[in-house]
């Protein structure tokens, strides 16, 4: 145990040891070429960097990496240029400095990983040694088989042994290794059986010896055949996902238009509305209470409502009332409507995107299996869910949502009831531009946030109503649904363009069909 | 309307406006601005009308040109193609203005072409596009393909190893046209068909999922792997969310856009956005005495620190001293004399060099290739050795490899220099 615990320490020793020890003038002139050359020639010296074990290595590829390493031109002289500028080699303060920063591109970049990956190979902490290794796994280097080796050989972690085989078998893979070595390193790549899998062995496919092309290709053939079946997957998820934005962007108006049978083009900039909503709070937190920033969007939704209610309920009683069973003019008089709201926000807050920040728990991604889910689009998924809930909960099991009913299925019948209709009708208009609202806190997350916001949308959310039957709920729920997923199998094969506008042929031809879209309403309310 | 009832109602228009100048103030040259300040197409060119007043109000301080003020008419063609040309109209028949400059997409450019041909006018267009066009009556102050697409896709090449191209673009003219001069380009260095994948998505599309997770099957395939984008301004932000999200990094596969910048990445946490690349003549960040001043007097100008300033602000920058250097030399603001003079003025860029107006009505400018930093900024990783001439008609593209433009000596903006006609294809 105390030997282990030596040994370690010798390893670990060059890494924390001061300036004093051990430096090689091979390594004072690597560093002095790194700010020449083009970056895939400079990428090879931070290698070499790495290579010589020098106590200062990290440190200087760090700052390279981190963009505060520069460079006197007039000597050559390679300096640190934070805290103080100093001498990169000796640590010496240099007084007058006209440096120029070093320039660092992406390629280089994944190199410098690479090199500080090789460096950390030995830190206590399995964190790191699992980014060392996963650094070493993206920038395939033969040249650091030997450190990869002795790694694996005395890695205990099973997670970082395992990454740190696979980061092995690229560099057997990438170099002149024994082919029996080489097959034994497509075996391990192959295990991992995803994208990288896929990406470093076809290569190998049409290698000139035939043992390792066979073991390569079925391999890959293999991959080939999961990832087809992760395929359908990923496109019924991407459709689903897709289905949820049509779905919130939908729902508001299968109460305007589905129920009220009120065509209303503003409907789009209710949504907008209820992003910039989203990006007012945003602004608000993150002026006063940085700290809340993950709550934004909670905060924001039940303003988003209200805003856009606010709006739906004025456009209600100043408009469309007057309006009722004159479909050509609201459908004029709210598109006016539309263009006031949009050039109103525009002259507010500008032309411009307004940045709206995703909280930590929307940003990223997690796998399932082959499948890449993306946060921001379960939660969008799960709140459209979440929304549509409550709008069938309103409907069928409150007394508004009664009154609402009564009132569109039967107004004079309603009114006799003691029912105020017109009261009901605000209302009802104004829930289904709150819920508009709601979409744009959605919305705001995964687009835009700009005053043509809304006309993305409204085209979209007509064809969802209409296609899953204008008057009832669940309808548009299928609807929306259906289309996206439809959408989602047809884009890989015809593209994003060419799906569309089958989708929209195939509608056409639905409604000639089914004039009242895929759940019809049946009985009186149809005749009035 | 016949003859005769038009000149007669253009006379009377004409001495009606005469008066009504004569009485307000001295003779002024009249400049027009014709960007949309409404619509779609707001987002970007309400900047460049402002940048336009800015330069016209410095001028002026300057004393104007020739002992004459300039005075800006600024209409709004809000973002309609039909109505950029009655506007165009507008601005050169009933206000008489001396030079336009305005447009951004090539289709608002094409659907004014034919006004400035007829009405004798001159018009300089600010923005990158896709070249296969020189009229005498314009100037391109943008980029043209060879000016920016084709040296971004040499640095992937050259620098960062790239073997396998997406070409992703918005479904209109400027990246159709851009693409298939890349995808000849791509094909004569020696890049096989099959790693070339070109797809293209519609205006403002927002679901990015399918095509991100296709570019990342294509980027499996054991090459290195870069997209190169020409995607339109709005649809730019969901597409690289979706990027960040989906876990694709600058360092796999990085994406080089020809769309993107400054002004855009202003709405935007750039955060997953970093490293990923975007090729201009010009960026902000340049560090150099002249672009120092040109920031400071439109931060000033338009009262924000935090605004910033762009390549095709850039582009307005150039063109308009370029059009001041050649109305003093030329001494009228007359049409003809006016585009006569303009070929072979020199005026500075932002970038440290001067530009050059060539006999093809394009400029020579420097390609710098940026990385895009967290604080919305460019960080330049790469320039031309000097200045890029503008290339009119595109030499990868086989039916106008032949086609040259010289309105000095030729006369002519479509010469073929096989069949020695002036006229080989539509301007």
């Amino acid at each position: 145990m105390f030997f282990l615990r030596a040994c370690l320490l010798a390893l670990l020793l060059p890494l924390f040891a001061g300036p004093a020890s051990a430096q090689t003038p091979e390594f004072d002139a690597l560093v002095t070429s790194l700010p020449e050359g083009s970056y895939s020639a400079r990428g090879a010296v931070v290698g070499a960097i790495a290579l010589t074990g020098d106590p200062r290595a990290e440190a200087i590829l760090t700052a390279l990496l981190d963009g505060t390493l520069g460079v006197i031109e007039a000597t050559g002289q390679v300096v640190t240029l934070t805290p103080a500028p100093a001498d990169a080699l000796t640590g010496a303060p240099v007084p007058e400095a006209e440096a120029e920063r070093i320039r660092v591109n992406n390629g280089l970049r994944r190199d410098i990983r690479a090199a500080l990956g090789i460096l950390t190979l030995s830190d206590p902490d399995p964190a790191k040694r699992l980014a060392a290794a996963d650094a070493a796994f993206r920038a395939p280097d033969a040249a650091q088989y030997d450190l990869l080796d002795a790694a694996f050989q005395r890695e205990e972690d099973p997670a970082v042994k395992s990454r740190l085989a696979e980061a092995r078998a690229v560099a057997i893979l990438d170099g002149d290794f024994p082919d029996a070595e080489k097959r034994e390193a497509i075996d391990v790549i192959a295990d991992r059986g995803d994208a990288d899998a896929q990406r470093i062995l076809t290569p190998f496919a049409a290698s000139a010896d035939p043992d390792i092309a066979e073991a390569a290709t079925a391999a890959l053939g293999s991959i080939e055949q999961s990832r087809m079946l992760w395929g359908y997957a990923q496109n019924i998820w991407y459709g689903l996902s897709l289905g949820s934005v049509l779905l919130l962007a939908a729902i508001g108006l299968a109460i305007t238009f589905g129920v009220m049978g009120v065509i209303n083009m503003a409907h789009g900039e209710l949504v907008m509305l209820g992003a910039y909503t989203t990006y007012a709070v945003q602004e608000t937190i993150r002026q006063n209470a940085p700290g809340l920033f993950d709550w934004s969007l909670l905060i924001a939704a039940p303003l988003a409502f209200l805003v856009a209610g606010a709006v739906g309920v004025a456009i209600e009683r100043g408009i469309v009332r007057h309006l009722y069973g004159r479909a050509l003019e609201t459908l004029l008089a709210t598109w006016g409507v539309s263009l006031i709201l949009q050039q109103s926000v525009r002259s507010i807050f500008g032309p411009n995107n307004r940045e709206v920040g995703n909280p930590s728990w929307m940003s990223g991604s997690f796998d399932v299996g082959q499948m890449t889910v993306t946060w921001n689009r379960l939660w969008i998924l799960i709140f459209a869910l979440a929304v549509f809930a409550v709008l069938l909960f309103v409907m069928k099991r409150t007394a508004v949502g009664l009154q609402m009913r009564a009132v569109t299925q039967n107004r004079p019948m309603a009114a006799s009831m003691g029912i105020r209709t017109n009261w009901v009708d605000a209302l009802t208009f104004g829930l289904g531009a709150g819920i508009a609202g709601l979409a744009g806190v959605a919305l705001s997350q995964i687009d835009n946030v700009s005053p043509n916001l809304g006309q993305s949308y409204i085209v979209d959310s007509f064809m969802v109503v209409v296609f899953g039957g204008a008057g009832n709920i669940w309808g548009t729920l299928a609807g929306a649904f259906s289309l996206g997923i439809v959408n989602k199998f047809l884009e890989p094969y015809a593209g994003a363009v060419l799906a569309k506008i089958i989708v929209l042929v195939a509608i056409i031809l639905f409604i000639q069909k089914r004039p009242r879209g895929l759940f019809a309403v049946k009985g009186r309310a149809v005749e009035g | 309307m016949t003859f005769k009832a038009k000149t007669l109602f253009k006379a009377g228009i004409a001495s009606l406006l005469l008066s009504t100048a004569a009485f307000a103030q001295e003779e002024t040259i009249k400049v027009g601005v014709l960007h949309s300040l409404s619509g779609t197409m707001a987002i970007s060119e309400t900047t460049l009308k402002d940048v336009m007043l800015m330069l016209i109000d410095e001028q002026n301080k300057k004393g104007g040109i020739n002992g004459k003020m300039l005075e800006a008419v600024v209409v709004d063609p809000a973002s309609d193609w039909p109505l950029f040309a009655e506007k165009a109209r507008e601005l050169i028949e009933a206000n008489d203005v001396d030079v336009v400059f305005g447009c951004w997409t090539s289709v608002s450019r094409k659907s004014v072409l034919p006004v400035f041909e007829e009405l004798n006018s001159i018009l300089f267009y600010p923005v990158q596009y896709e070249g296969e066009e020189s009229q005498r009556n314009v100037f391109y102050t943008g980029a043209a393909p060879n000016q920016q697409a084709i040296p971004a896709v040499d640095y992937l090449m050259a620098e960062e190893g790239v073997e396998r191209w997406v070409l992703a673009g918005t479904d209109y003219v400027y990246p159709r046209t851009t693409n298939k001069i890349l995808e000849a380009y791509l094909i004569g260095k020696g890049v096989a068909p099959e790693d070339i994948m070109i797809n293209y998505t519609p205006f403002g599309h927002s679901d990015w999922q399918t095509i991100v997770s296709d570019i990342k099957t294509f980027g499996s395939a054991g090459k290195k792997t870069a997209v190169v984008s020409t995607i339109n301004g709005d649809a730019n932000v969901p597409f690289y969310k979706e990027l960040g999200n989906q876990g694709v990094s600058a360092e796999d596969i990085p994406v080089v856009a020809f769309s993107v910048g400054e002004e855009e990445l202003a709405g935007l946490d750039t955060t997953p956005l970093v490293g990923h690349l975007a090729a201009w003549n010009y960026f902000m960040s340049v560090d150099t005495p002249e672009n120092a001043e040109f920031i400071e007097t439109w931060q000033t100008f338009i009262g924000s620190e935090e605004r910033v300033t762009n390549d095709p602000m850039e582009a307005h920058y150039i063109g308009f001293n370029m059009w001041v250097k050649a109305v003093e030399a030329a001494g009228t603001t007359e049409a003809d004399a006016v585009i006569d003079a303009l070929p072979g003025i020199e005026v500075p860029n932002l970038t440290g060099g001067t530009s050059v107006m060539l006999a093809n009505h394009h400029i020579t400018k420097p390609v710098l290739v940026g990385e895009i930093q967290d604080d919305g900024q460019f960080d330049v990783v790469w320039e031309t050795e000097g200045l890029v001439e503008g290339d009119a008609w595109s030499d990868f593209l086989p039916e106008s490899a032949v086609l040259t433009s010289d309105w000095v000596e030729l006369k002519c903006g479509n010469y073929n220099t096989e069949t020695k006609t002036c006229g080989g294809a539509s301007n």
